[in-house]
């Protein structure tokens, strides 16, 4: 008796978010551009972000490296840690945790600043000068998300190497060009291309999810914060079955 | 004159110029509440109408689909002469650059400097400005309203009469037609309500403006008003000047009054 109500208001949210994304994808071709908010948003969204998502990645290739040494060293295979750790970061690691700290970041930014937006009728007053504030605001965030998080995967698995890279020569020691060779030789085209392409959905999520949380705010400044909230945590949901799509697809492409 | 039709008390308007305001049998409602109910109003160019209502009534709802914010459920608005009903958004664009609207919590753009937030309408309105004619109408609209000097301050920066003063003038720059004030009093002590009372009356003697304002401090439908509309149940209740309606024996107009 109590799931009767929960998941009425479940299937009401899926509702309003499969509309939200239906006007996203009406909107985001139709004049006029907002080019000079999509820039702004890119160097907001993408560059101030890059700091963040550099440190975490650089101590998660530095921490993983250290976990995984004393197994690999148990069962010989001490040689073989760049491989293992490439592959884990560059398939799997890199785009996730860098979705997920983007999710924290952006997510959460883009939430709370057009909750915020809403409940002060900021969004009302761009509306009345003539702009369209779903054109300026979400359209904009969201292609800013779907852009900036592909590269900072890229960037940020490029760090978290670099990571492991020190952390294989805190207990012994390998050239930098060994460690970069054994990574480069394992890695082929289907290790790339799925986790680079999964990366813009789960910037797509990230965006969409924080856009439609906040500009769909209610009840005033608590109203802003639960916006806040929801998004982080919705689309971190959203980028696990993301990634658990990703995987079945790739399954059946053959490319894993 | 006031005069008692079908239970609403009405007055007469005198003023035989163009109407700038046409608002005819309007509804609204959310869910089962019906917030305007039949409401009817009629304004003249150079006007100052004060829409008098309590907390709740509908007043903001009222104001919100003359600019095109909220659609209504049944009825005309029409602005200009233009009507509101099942327009296109670019129409209504080029009908709402010839409406300024003052909102209730200012709305001025938190991540904009005071210049910005004024240059805003400008760009999107007037996409063909050029940045030395925006310079010149960014400083006559903060000289208007006596804020030059906040030109490069933040909105955080600002106190709420300054807050208030630079929306103000956000407003003026498309040298609006007619201007809609969304509860301009609110949250302002009686000295800077005073202040932007006599604001916005001056304003509106310049640039012979026509002034929608909705408010239930009575301070500001005193000073501001030539004509007074009571909002009750969603309808137009009763209409005069403030003196007429203030000397009214009818129990629901003199409950503002008292």
């Amino acid at each position: 008796m109590l799931l009767a109500p929960n998941l009425k208001l479940f299937l009401i949210e899926v509702g309003d978010l499969s509309r939200f994304v239906g006007h996203f994808f009406q909107q985001w071709f139709k004049p006029r551009y907002e080019v000079a908010e999509f820039f702004r948003q890119c160097y907001v969204i993408g560059y101030k972000s890059l700091p963040l998502i550099g440190l975490t990645a650089f101590i998660m290739g530095l921490v993983i490296t250290m976990q995984l040494r004393p197994s690999m060293v148990e069962y010989g295979v001490e040689s073989q840690l760049p491989v293992i750790v490439g592959i884990a970061i560059i398939r799997e690691i890199g785009p996730v945790i860098t979705a997920l700290i983007f999710a924290g970041k952006i997510g959460s930014s883009i939430g709370a600043e057009l909750g915020s937006m809403r409940v002060t009728e900021q969004i009302d007053a761009m509306e009345v000068s003539g702009t369209n504030p779903f054109k300026y605001l979400v359209v904009t965030r969201v292609f800013a998300s779907v852009l900036m998080l592909p590269v900072l995967v890229l960037l940020g698995d490029a760090i978290s190497l670099y990571g492991s890279y020190l952390g294989v020569n805190i207990r012994s020691t390998t050239s930098s060009y060994l460690f970069w060779t054994q990574i480069v030789n394992v890695l082929s085209f289907s290790d790339v291309l799925p986790a680079f392409v999964k990366s813009f959905f789960f910037g797509f999520a990230v965006g969409i999810i924080g856009c439609y949380k906040g500009y769909n705010s209610k009840k005033g400044t608590e109203g802003v914060g639960r916006s806040a909230n929801s998004s982080v945590v919705l689309s971190s949901i959203m980028i696990f079955v993301i990634d658990l799509l990703a995987v079945q697809i790739t399954d059946l492409l053959g490319l894993n | 004159m006031i005069s008692d039709t079908n239970d609403n008390l009405k007055i007469e308007n005198s003023a035989p110029d163009v109407a700038v305001l046409v608002i005819r049998h309007l509804y609204k409602s959310f869910g089962n509440n019906h917030v305007l109910d039949d409401f009817n109003l009629e304004m003249q160019k150079g006007e100052s109408v004060v829409v008098l209502g309590r907390s709740g009534s509908g007043k903001s709802v009222l104001i919100k689909c003359v600019i095109g914010l909220l659609e209504p459920d049944k009825g005309n608005i029409e602005l200009f002469g233009d009507d509101l009903t099942g327009i296109s958004e670019e129409e209504l664009d080029k009908i709402r650059a010839k409406v300024g609207f003052l909102f209730q919590s200012n709305a001025l753009y938190d991540s904009m400097t005071v210049r910005e937030n004024l240059e805003f309408p400008l760009r999107r309105h007037w996409i063909q400005v050029t940045q030395e004619e925006v310079n010149i109408m960014v400083l006559d609209a903060l000289e208007d309203v006596g804020l030059a000097h906040t030109i490069d301050m933040m909105p955080v920066e600002l106190s709420g009469g300054m807050r208030k003063r630079i929306a103000l003038a956000r407003t003026l720059i498309l040298k609006p037609e007619i201007i809609l004030y969304d509860e301009p009093t609110t949250g302002l002590d009686s000295i800077t309500s005073k202040e932007i009372i006599t604001l916005m009356r001056v304003i509106q003697e310049k640039y012979n403006t026509t002034s929608l304002i909705i408010s239930h401090d009575m301070n500001c439908v005193h000073m501001a008003s030539n004509r007074v509309v009571i909002l009750v149940d969603g309808k137009c209740y009763a209409s005069g000047t403030y003196q007429e309606l203030e000397q009214s024996m009818d129990p629901k107009v003199k409950q503002f009054f008292e």
